[in-house]
């Protein structure tokens, strides 16, 4: 069935494989990170990769999730658990800019909270439990 | 309670933004969302994800956001008080001066939401703000990650092993009530309002399960 990846945006799929290897492509799609000569890059940002968490076209992702300091788990075989890293978090949270996000309602369509901008919001969690 | 609020302020920039921390889904959600009649928009969150991204740690929290989406008063309990916590377990009810302090504080904090919609009063500063936002521990954030990855698994019928991952983001994040009843709702919905919900209740001790926020009408320090 191959490797399921869960992250903050969603689940996704990749082939067989040790570990949390992944093509460049297939790293790239599910972390948003490219693997290129200098590291790991986004936007403009590179984090070099040890020599141990790479080979030509593939990169060690649970290596590199420990390199930026979040956190992974997997479930001993083909399911993965990516997360953020605390202090992105909190930086996040400090900017005072409200962290967006979109989920579905009761129909499933979807909304985010940045379509509210413009009207105070009382942002409010509950549950049934 | 949330429509009335909006009701009253229909008239002004506002609205509710209602998360449903349920990650049983959207069908456990319904009934309540139904009953409510809502014209503010109710959202599920079946991963928990605005609980981590904001760092709240109970149902209800609340996060105040300005017209420029910008965090104003980060996350803090919506209104509910520790009364519960003195409630006759025998007959589930509670002292009447505790049933009316209860409401009074739900009032307390409608009347400043209102407040803060109509006047801008209660909106922290920036540095205020800041000051007042949730710590994220590198063990919060592998609570979440043994979190999600125990929601993976109960849905595949991996109970056993979901449950092993739920504890262990127990152990990580033992502030966070959001993770640790959904957990305890493996067998039942509303199993964990159960003995074991209310001996963690007990442990806290002094320690409040609803904070108050430093609003008025609320008084420092836990009730109970």
């Amino acid at each position: 069935m191959g490797r399921i990846i869960l992250t903050e945006e969603g689940r996704h799929e990749a082939p067989s494989g040790t570990g949390l290897w992944l093509s460049a492509a297939d790293a790239l799609h599910i972390t948003g990170w490219e693997l290129k000569p200098e590291g790991m890059c986004r936007g403009a940002l590179c984090v070099p990769l040890p020599a141990s968490a790479t080979t030509p076209g593939e990169v060690d992702i649970a290596a590199f999730w420990a390199k930026l300091g979040a956190p992974v788990v997997s479930d001993g075989g083909e399911v993965w658990s990516l997360g953020v890293a605390p202090q992105d978090r909190r930086a996040a949270l400090e900017t005072l800019e409200a962290p967006d996000f979109s989920l579905p309602d009761l129909d499933g369509r979807m909304h985010s909270l940045s379509d509210l901008r413009g009207k105070k919001t009382l942002l409010v969690t509950w549950a049934s439990w | 309670m949330w429509q009335q609020l909006c009701a009253e302020l229909k008239d002004s920039n506002f609205t509710v933004l209602a998360i449903a921390e349920e990650s049983r889904g959207a069908e456990t959600a319904r009934p309540w969302i139904e009953a409510a009649k809502p014209d503010y928009p109710c959202l599920i969150d079946v991963d928990h994800v605005v609980a981590a991204r904001y760092g709240m740690v109970n149902v209800p929290q609340a996060v105040w956001i300005d017209e420029d989406g910008r965090i104003v008063r980060g996350p803090e309990t919506a209104g509910s008080t520790d009364h519960f916590r003195r409630m006759d377990l025998a007959t589930r009810t509670m002292a009447p001066e505790d049933m009316t302090a209860r409401l009074a504080a739900r009032a307390a904090y409608m009347d400043a939401v209102k407040d803060w919609v109509r006047t801008g009063r209660h909106a922290l500063d920036a540095d205020a703000a800041r000051a007042a936002l949730p710590e994220i521990t590198p063990e919060i954030a592998r609570a979440d990650v043994h979190f999600r990855l125990g929601l993976f698994l109960r849905e595949q019928g991996r109970e056993g092993e979901a449950a092993a991952q739920f504890a262990e983001a127990a152990r990580l994040h033992p502030d966070s009530w959001n993770m640790w009843r959904q957990a305890a709702d493996l067998d039942a919905i509303g199993n964990s309002g159960g003995p074991a919900f209310w001996a963690r209740v007990k442990a806290l001790g002094e320690r409040p399960y609803y904070p108050p926020p430093d609003l008025p009408g609320f008084p420092a320090g836990a009730i109970g």
